[in-house]
């Protein structure tokens, strides 16, 4: 073979093989808009066109006082996990309970902080109304702490578990009975079944 | 007016000689059930009962009978009056309370017209007639005995405690009484300062044949298979007998003393320490704790009227106290005697270091509504974590080596979990206490829970916590209040612990 024939078909096999790679980039690649059809919504988080809302389950004491029931209520959408556990404690946290369902969060309580570990686990640390406010014995306590972490887990997929805080530390109990020193799983056996979800 | 009462007293006298009739000749007829034995110092009868619902009835003929009762038929308000000196209990047909001396008492079942008969729970005597008599009235229900009046009659318990040989036995006798032990070949014969014995014994095996009440009824006889000595100790009013049986090996027939054991000249009688008692003192129970929940500053729930929970738990924790040390002769710890705030901690501590073979805690309840009533149960609950942490030290656990130059492994469970390795028995120590609560006292809608409950899961021994009613509830308040409402649970629950601990013993000795 002589050089001319050989870099002939070597010329003829790139271009095979530049016609191929193209071929396959328009399969896969990125479609194009068309022209004059511009991306409708910004991803941008800066420029919120409306207040976006997920609809969050919350928890309060069924009419009876012996059960938690799940309530849907509107909570403002975040960007973040952190950022969407705190706006759905706060949610739980100070709204009142719709007759005949009753509270089971003392009234005052705030939301010191939130953050979760990589884990899986959420801290929610409160302020000390919910121990100076709560009323005492052990169904009420079960209630209000299975309220929080039922509430966090039950919206928050990447959260496992919750441990309560108190003023930025880790506290026994609330009220003498219910223990806050790990972290809990969510307990459904205290959530009134059939109930509205 | 009083020719007819003349009359209708010969037409109930006429109605109770028929009624005599009946029983003796159709009292067969409903399922029988072992009779119950009703132990006096002077005699032991019989009380009939029948099974009627899947509840254990006694007919009130044959209670007037037995205790001098009269029974009075109002037919006109569908009851009967039961007196006895002047004082008196009004019961309904149907329900399941009756009035004593004015007073509501709970019955677990109703009072119920059976053909001629009216049939009231065999719990009738315990908790309505024992407070109109003069004489003191004990249900022992597992013993199947009514003790009447001041009767000594201590539970005498023999277990196996290994087959040998030489085959050990341990005769228990609570509370404790003065023993004299005769031991011969093939049998020994122990005499117990008594009027009779609340006996129960567990299968026997190796050269023990078996033990058994003896021809009088305050002796107990180890039927054996070889020479045997006993040994008598007596620590916190339990008399333990320790039973050793060695085999009559021939070439060392005419040796009366069990030859297998290296211990010095064996002397029946003397309390030698035996390191056998120890090993048998942990299967024995010996102490209980009794947790008065909150104290000090921390009150607890406080009802309208200003009850305070902190209060009533020390309040029913003393009759508890009473009943169990009384009639059990068992070590009371109450975690505080006073007005005082303990952590949860400290209240572990308590029962842990008192090495005591139960903890039950006492609350009182609250809830946001009103209406929320009734007694509760918690037990613990591990979540997965915590479960799987105890998992891995119980599997790996640590060796130790010993002075003998052996190893002795450890479950290195974290102290703050020291009830994981208990929850099989605590969670039946909850089903026992919400039977016996139920038998007594309204319960609630939920009540027996499992829950991550803090004081528990420290307690390393059977635990559980009682929340007895709700004080946030003003009917409750109103009962909690009363003398009456507060023996009865302390009742309850004394009723609980003779339960727990005859199938807790019963469970260790196999």
């Amino acid at each position: 073979m002589s050089m001319k024939t050989w870099w002939l078909a070597f010329v003829g096999a790139l271009a095979v093989l530049v016609l191929i790679a193209l071929s396959i980039a328009r399969m896969y690649g990125p479609v194009r808009s068309t022209p004059g059809e511009e991306a409708p919504i910004s991803t941008s988080p800066s420029t919120p066109k409306e207040t976006a809302h997920i609809t969050a389950t919350l928890f309060f004491g069924s009419p009876d006082g012996q059960t938690l029931v799940p309530v849907r209520r509107d909570v403002a959408l975040a960007d973040t996990v952190v950022e969407q556990g705190r706006q759905i404690l706060n949610a739980q946290l100070s709204e009142a309970a719709q007759a005949p369902n009753v509270s089971v969060i003392p009234t005052g309580t705030k939301l010191r902080a939130f953050y979760v570990t990589e884990r899986g686990d959420a801290f929610v640390d409160l302020s000390s109304d919910v121990i100076t406010g709560h009323p005492g014995g052990s169904l009420n306590e079960l209630l209000t702490v299975y309220s929080i972490v039922n509430s966090v887990i039950a919206n928050l997929p990447a959260v496992r578990r919750v441990q309560i805080l108190v003023d930025g530390k880790e506290a026994d109990t609330i009220a003498g009975h219910v223990d806050l020193r790990r972290p809990l799983s969510r307990d459904d056996s205290l959530v009134h079944e059939g109930d509205e979800k | 007016m009083r020719s007819c009462e003349a009359v209708r007293r010969r037409t109930s006298f006429v109605a109770a000689l028929i009624l005599a009739l009946v029983t003796t000749t159709s009292g067969q007829d409903s399922a029988p059930a072992t009779p119950l034995t009703l132990v006096s110092r002077d005699a032991r009868r019989t009380i009939p009962t029948t099974m009627h619902n899947g509840r254990e009835a006694v007919a009130l003929d044959d209670l007037a009978t037995l205790f001098q009762l009269s029974v009075k038929e109002d037919a006109l308000a569908g009851g009967v009056t039961v007196s006895y000196r002047g004082r008196t209990i009004v019961a309904s047909a149907d329900r399941p309370i009756v009035s004593v001396e004015g007073r509501v008492v709970s019955l677990p079942a109703p009072m119920v017209r059976s053909g001629r008969r009216w049939l009231v729970p065999i719990e009738f005597m315990s908790s309505a007639l024992a407070s109109i008599y003069d004489q003191r009235i004990e249900l022992r229900r597992a013993s199947r005995l009514v003790v009447l009046g001041d009767v000594r009659l201590p539970r005498v318990t023999a277990s196996l405690d290994s087959p040998g040989p030489p085959t050990r036995a341990t005769i228990e006798i609570a509370p404790a009484a003065a023993v004299a032990v005769n031991a011969d070949p093939g049998r020994i014969q122990i005499r117990i300062d008594a009027d009779g014995l609340d006996f129960s014994a567990s299968a026997m095996s190796g050269l023990i044949d078996r033990v058994r009440v003896g021809d009088q009824p305050n002796t107990v006889v180890v039927d054996t298979n070889g020479t045997g000595r006993a040994t008598v100790t007596t620590a916190n009013n339990v008399a333990r007998v320790l039973i050793e049986v060695a085999a009559v090996a021939s070439s060392e027939s005419r040796n009366p003393t069990p030859a297998p054991t290296p211990s010095p000249t064996p002397a029946p009688s003397t309390p030698i320490p035996d390191p056998r008692a120890a090993i048998a003192a942990t299967r024995t129970w010996q102490t209980i704790v009794i947790d008065p929940g909150h104290g000090g500053d921390d009150v607890g729930v406080r009802s309208e009227k200003g009850m305070e929970e902190k209060g009533l738990t020390l309040d029913i924790a003393r009759r508890l106290r009473a009943m169990v040390e009384s009639r059990l002769g068992l070590r009371v710890i109450l975690t505080r005697d006073d007005d005082r705030g303990l952590s949860l901690d400290e209240r572990a501590s308590v029962a842990n270091n008192g090495k005591a073979n139960l903890l039950i805690s006492l609350h009182v309840n609250g809830s946001g509504v009103p209406d929320q009533s009734g007694a509760e149960v918690l037990h613990l609950q591990l979540d997965r974590e915590s479960a799987e942490v105890v998992r891995v030290a119980t599997a790996e656990g640590a060796a130790l080596p010993t002075i003998s130059g052996s190893v002795r492994r450890l479950d290195l469970i974290p102290w703050d979990l020291a009830q994981a390795r208990h929850l099989d028995e605590s969670s039946v120590l909850a089903s026992v206490l919400q039977e016996e609560l139920q038998r007594q006292v309204p319960m609630s809608g939920h009540p027996i829970r499992q829950a991550p409950m803090r004081l528990l899961a420290a307690a390393n021994m059977p635990a559980a916590l009682v929340e007895v009613a709700y004080l946030t509830n003003p009917e409750q308040a109103a009962r909690l209040a009363t003398d009456d409402f507060k023996t009865t649970v302390a009742q309850a629950v004394f009723s609980a612990i003779v339960r727990f601990r005859a199938w807790s013993e019963e469970s260790q000795g196999q």
